[in-house]
């Protein structure tokens, strides 16, 4: 028998290789509900050779592998179910180019949100990238390898529609490069005009090879951002008048809450959109024309722009947004997980009634959180609730509002996002058997050993 | 445990990592072992796995509580309201271990210096005065100030450099002020931040009654390490004292060119120390001396003030030398921050901070390129008559 | 329960229909104005239920001590005739609820009420204040409530103001040196309208300043600049008080530009107008307002409330005018910084 710890010292140096039981602890789960699982090995290595002789060595070896960015999924994805090697990206946080003409950056696999926002607002300050709301370290890679969204998803789509190219250590160890830089120096396109392969990769939670190298689109960065807040207390109405914001094609961002507390917020639904310009003239047209469009709402009195204080508009316009993850805290516990499915904009109402019902259900402070994805073409929703880590019955009640908010959206036509273990299971047998045999022939040819972040889309 | 009702929550998100503009990691032990676990969220979700009997006291678990440079980092970027508390967490956990008795071998050593000689080079107390031989400093008799000087003043070489320049910058601005030499004793801010509450609070009593027989209202200090513990914790134990870091008393007097200054050309940036900086909000004192010297160009580093990068000497690292080591050790990464703004002079306001960055530009080679002075030091360059 | 005390009489033989024809919403002439009012009076509906956009103006306009904005308010919420989206009027009623969680300070005989105005915590520091500092209340509980007019519910207040003035009863106060002129105009305007018994003396803190100012005349430096006053819509219930504007001005040394928009004529800062009506009649109003400032060349636009410094401090920094709360204003001429930044 071989030492595998000395192996990998061997690959990432001793100072990068963990097998106590501090780190096991800590690997073993994140910040939300999953069950914990102990990884038998923590590295942390520093290039993408490191990472093509980890596979190599755990192929050898049949070790399960489980590449981890800042794991902020919250939903276990990164939770090494059989245990084995959780690789921690995050040592891997070069920003290796900007392509300033062609508007796109290369990064390495464990570069943060964070970094890379404070990159280009020092170097770039005329380009940007779309920031999720997620805690600053969430990585580049990881975030569209689960298809986050981020502050450019109503213009853009999710952020994985932003990938511009790849390059992925395969589980046989061998590195490929994904998109047009597979035969160009130019990262410019993920596929078109060739056969998209990223498919193969994102969304699939590292179960087919580990993202070394990610090209992001950036977009044009306005000189002034602002934040407008319309409040309606009819949720059936949520979806016309997100229709009719998109139309204006004027705002960058449509988030929309309801949540019981604070007392401002009480009662109401909160369509938050941010404006950009380059100029006042700019900003107050942009202005002009998303407050005229909901205007016939306004004299219906079914809905108005309050009016936002100056103290709350840094929040909002924080990005990402901390007061996000400081939700995790509100009622002192620590504690904050949401469901999270993708669904269509016209099931909004039915969404937020049920997190509704669900938070006093189980007795949870709760929030009703939503993206809108594209032009309307459809949203985030979570159903968010907040718990007290001290409180295990208070944690199983959370877990149960979550799986029931969960199954709810999907039978309402959503589609799970950064789904559980479980929600997995659901969405495989709910699946079309066609589509479930392809993906399962994908996995099986692509990591035949079923090493990577095992359990995960796995078919039976 | 102190503060055992804030363990659990912690989210875990890691603001507390990171610069306010996220521009890189700024939590020293985090920047060079780069495990989650040596991270301020790492620490919350490990102390309340130990106190849950989860993991035991290991050499590992001792590295990750010791290795914490009580930067306050952490404290100045975590989103959460009980932010503040967050080094006092780290603390009341070592503290837990002190009275166990399962402490890194250093730390140990470390204390029972303190303890049997009251500082931790084992010299003897009447060496204490020393550096002041050969300067106009006087002994304490009633001034207006007390010049407390503290343990690395006293008997490290190079801070001994600081402490001249210190008494004789003071001297020369007309500041009424005398020092206690051999009967100076250790503040304990080190003592209290490697856990060992009640030997601290024991040297701070010791002091607390010492300064009050002598009648001293106003110190001043020469370490943001011994200003931090008269001001935040010596008035709980009933050492109700003005103190001042010396850049606080020297700063207007630059300022208003009461001491004539020569042109010293040099590129300069400051490395803020936390117990100046974050701990205790001053980031503009050192800066208004340094911006008073004509011909002398102040760089800013990204990382600074409330972002400022810690040398890794806070927490005890200083004497324990627990967050050492190695290529990616806080203060060479720090050096490296300072040589890549171009200047020639890395310029600092805390002995211990002059000490760490020292051994690091040897070791990363910039003898010539770069120096670490303080910025007492800097000024006596530009005094235009010498003292 | 309360009711409004209005003499439809005053209406019916009044000689000039001022409450309508001086409304710079709506056109009517004398008659019509007139007629208007007794049918609003009379319970029945009136084009001005609809066209009304709560500036508070008519009740200034009115000379004959009747309510004419309290009248057109009940006779809304009797009709269901709403101004604001219902999700507004809802979101300021919850904010506005009492929660247990007023702060006090040291409460004297004479006291400061902030209302449930954070902004003006930072404001009232330095020696004009001295005088009664920190004798202070602020929260929900000491909150006027009169807000409520904007959203056609007079029924809200009528269960809330009691309970306010209570509140000021059970700590003993004689003096209430109210600091937004909304919080004077309950106490010395819509209280007494619907019979609510006032247990102290409230002082609008225009007054209070004007008195100080004489106190520390020694110190006072005249500022010679030259300003334009914004006046808020909450100052038409205390038009008794708009004389100190001048009055204060005129001993700190600032001119007070002449222009078209203030007095009777003042615009508003057109937030609540675009809450309730949107873009174009808030954008109006505004721009209206802020072009009429510049072409005065005010230097200063000098505020009475902070929500409306609030909403219109960029807007009026962008035109080089420089924002300035009034006592922030009376801070400066005797050598005191202004507590918030003048951009």
């Amino acid at each position: 028998m071989i030492d595998i710890a000395s192996q990998l010292a061997h690959i990432v140096g001793e100072r990068f290789v963990s097998n106590n039981p501090e780190e096991a602890f800590f690997y073993a789960r994140d910040p939300g509900l999953m069950p914990a699982h102990k990884p038998d090995y923590v590295v942390v290595p520093k290039t993408a050779s490191e990472i093509q002789e980890i596979l190599r060595l755990a192929s050898r070896e049949r070790i399960p592998v489980v590449p981890m960015g800042a794991g902020m999924s919250l939903t276990g994805l990164v939770i090494p179910l059989r245990g084995g090697i959780v690789i921690d990206m995050k040592r891997m946080n070069r920003i290796l180019e900007v392509n300033e003409k062609a508007r796109y950056v290369i990064v390495e696999g464990g570069t943060s949100h964070g970094a890379l926002k404070a990159y280009l607002d020092k170097h770039c300050p005329r380009l940007r990238h779309s920031i999720p709301d997620s805690p600053a370290t969430a990585t580049v890679a990881a975030n569209v390898m689960i298809h986050g969204q981020g502050r450019l998803t109503q213009q853009y789509g999710f952020n994985s529609d932003m990938v511009s190219g790849l390059e992925v250590v395969l589980p046989s160890g061998e590195i490929c490069t994904i998109g047009s830089c597979a035969l160009s120096p130019y990262w410019f396109s993920k596929g078109a005009p060739l056969p998209d392969l990223t498919g193969l990769f994102l969304g699939w939670f590292g179960a087919t090879g580990i993202i070394t190298k990610v090209a992001l689109k950036l977009y044009p960065r306005k000189k002034m951002r602002d934040v407008e807040i319309f409040v309606t207390d009819r949720d059936d109405l949520v979806p016309d008048m997100v229709y009719e914001l998109t139309h204006t094609e004027m705002v960058e961002d449509i988030n929309i809450f309801a949540q019981p507390m604070p007392m401002i917020f009480k009662d109401n639904h909160h369509i938050t959109l941010f404006i950009t310009g380059d100029t006042d003239e700019e900003l107050e047209f942009k202005r002009k024309m998303v407050w005229n469009c909901l205007d016939g709402f306004i004299k219906s009195k079914d809905g108005g722009f309050m009016s936002v204080p100056p103290v709350m508009k840094p929040t909002l316009l924080d990005m990402p947004q901390r007061s996000v993850s400081r939700f995790a805290d509100v009622k002192k516990g620590g504690g904050f997980e949401y469901s999270g499915p993708i669904i269509p904009v016209e099931t909004y109402p039915a969404c937020t009634r049920k997190v509704m019902e669900l938070g006093s259900k189980y007795d949870l402070a709760y929030s009703a959180m939503a993206r809108v994805i594209g032009r309307n073409h459809a949203m985030m929703f979570g159903f968010a609730f907040t718990f007290n880590r001290a409180d295990p019955q208070m944690m199983e009640r959370t877990r149960k509002a979550l799986e029931e908010g969960g199954e709810f959206a999907l039978a309402a036509g959503g589609v799970f996002w950064k789904p559980t273990i479980d929600e997995q299971r659901l969405a495989l047998e709910k699946m079309d058997a066609t589509t479930r045999d392809l993906m399962k022939m994908i996995k099986e040819n692509l990591d035949p050993l079923g090493i990577m972040n095992p359990g995960n889309w796995e078919v039976v | 445990m102190k503060y055992e009702d804030i363990v659990h929550r912690c989210f875990r998100c890691g603001y507390c990592k990171f610069t306010g503009d996220y521009i890189d990691f700024n939590c020293p032990s985090y920047r060079k072992f780069f495990f989650e676990s040596y991270s301020p969220g790492g620490r919350m979700w490990l102390i309340r796995a130990w106190l849950n009997d989860e993991i035991k006291n290991s050499d590992r678990f001792q590295e990750i509580l010791f290795s914490c440079a009580t930067c306050a980092n952490c404290m100045e970027h975590c989103v959460f309201t009980f932010s503040d508390d967050l080094v006092n967490v780290f603390l009341a956990a070592r503290e837990e271990m002190v009275n166990q008795g399962i402490i890194p071998p250093a730390v140990r050593d470390y204390l029972k210096n303190i303890n049997i000689s009251g500082n931790p080079y084992k010299e003897p107390a009447d060496e204490r005065g020393k550096w002041a031989e050969g300067t106009s400093v006087e002994t304490y008799d009633g001034q207006d100030y007390l010049l407390y000087i503290g343990c690395v003043g006293s008997y490290d070489e190079r801070a001994k450099k600081i402490a001249r320049a210190v008494g004789d910058l003071l001297a020369h601005a007309g500041i009424s002020f005398g020092i206690l030499g051999d009967r100076e004793t250790c503040d304990g801010n080190e003592v209290r931040a490697l856990g060992e509450m009640g030997l601290f609070q024991f040297l701070a009593e010791q002091n607390i009654s010492l300064f009050k027989d002598l009648g001293i209202q106003r110190i001043i200090t020469m370490d943001p390490h011994a200003f931090n513990a008269f001001k935040k914790d010596y008035p709980g134990l009933g050492g109700t004292f003005e103190a001042y870091h010396y850049t606080q008393i020297l700063a207007p007097v630059v300022a208003s060119s009461k001491i004539p200054l020569k042109d010293y050309r040099a590129k300069v940036t400051f490395h803020d120390p936390c117990y100046l900086g974050r701990h205790n909000g001053e980031y503009e004192a050192p800066r208004k001396i340094l911006h008073a010297i004509p011909g002398l160009e102040v760089i800013e580093m990204d990382q600074s003030k409330e972002n400022a990068f810690c040398c890794g000497g806070g927490g005890g690292n200083f004497f324990t030398d627990i967050l050492g080591g190695g290529d990616e050790s806080p203060n060479r990464i720090r050096v490296r921050q300072a040589h890549s703004t171009g200047a020639n002079i890395v310029a600092v306001a805390c002995p211990q901070c002059a000490k760490m960055l020292d051994d690091a530009i040897k070791l990363e080679e910039l003898d010539d390129k770069l120096e670490v002075l303080d910025v007492a030091e800097i000024v006596m360059r530009a005094l235009d008559q010498p003292t | 329960m309360y009711t409004l005390q209005f003499d439809i009489n005053h209406c019916k033989t009044c000689p000039t229909g001022d409450c309508l024809v001086k409304c710079q919403f709506m056109s009517l002439d004398k008659t019509e104005a007139i007629k208007e009012m007794i049918k609003i009076a009379e319970g029945k509906d009136s084009p001005v239920l609809h066209d009304c956009v709560t500036c508070y103006g008519c009740e200034e306009y009115c000379k004959r001590g009747n309510h004419p904005f309290y009248l057109i308010t009940e006779q809304r919420q009797a009709k269901g005739i709403l101004t604001a989206p219902r999700a507004i009027t809802r979101q300021w009623i919850n904010i506005g609820e009492p929660r247990g969680k007023a702060r006090l300070g040291q409460v004297k005989g004479k006291v400061l009420s902030f209302g449930f105005m954070p902004e003006l915590l930072q404001l009232v520091r330095g020696r004009l204040f001295e005088d009664v500092m920190p004798s202070y209340v602020f929260g929900q509980e000491f909150f006027c409530n009169v807000v409520y007019i904007h959203f056609s519910n007079t029924s809200i207040i009528k269960e809330r103001l009691p309970q306010v003035l209570e509140n000021f009863r059970k700590l003993g106060v004689k003096e209430v040196v109210c600091m937004h002129d909304e919080c004077y105009g309950a106490f010395a305007s819509l209280a007494p309208a619907y019979g609510m018994e006032v247990p102290f003396r409230p002082i609008h803190y225009f007054e209070y300043l004007y008195g100080r100012l004489h106190d520390l005349a020694k110190e006072l430096r005249p500022l010679r600049i030259k300003a334009a006053y914004q006046r808020p819509c909450s100052s038409r219930l205390s038009h008794d008080t708009h004389h100190f504007v001048r009055d204060i001005l005129s001993i700190i040394g600032v001119e007070l530009v002449e222009r078209a928009y203030q007095d009777e004529n003042a615009l508003c800062c057109g937030d609540i107008l675009g809450m309730n009506y949107g873009y174009e009649l808030k954008n109006d109003v505004q721009s209206r307002n802020l072009d009429d400032m510049a072409e005065h060349d005010a230097e200063y636009c000098v505020f009475n409330c902070s929500a409306c410094q609030n909403v219109l401090a960029t807007k009026v920094a962008k035109r080089g005018i420089k924002p300035i709360h009034m006592i922030d204003l009376c801070k400066m001429a005797i050598g005191e910084k202004p507590s918030m930044e003048v951009s």
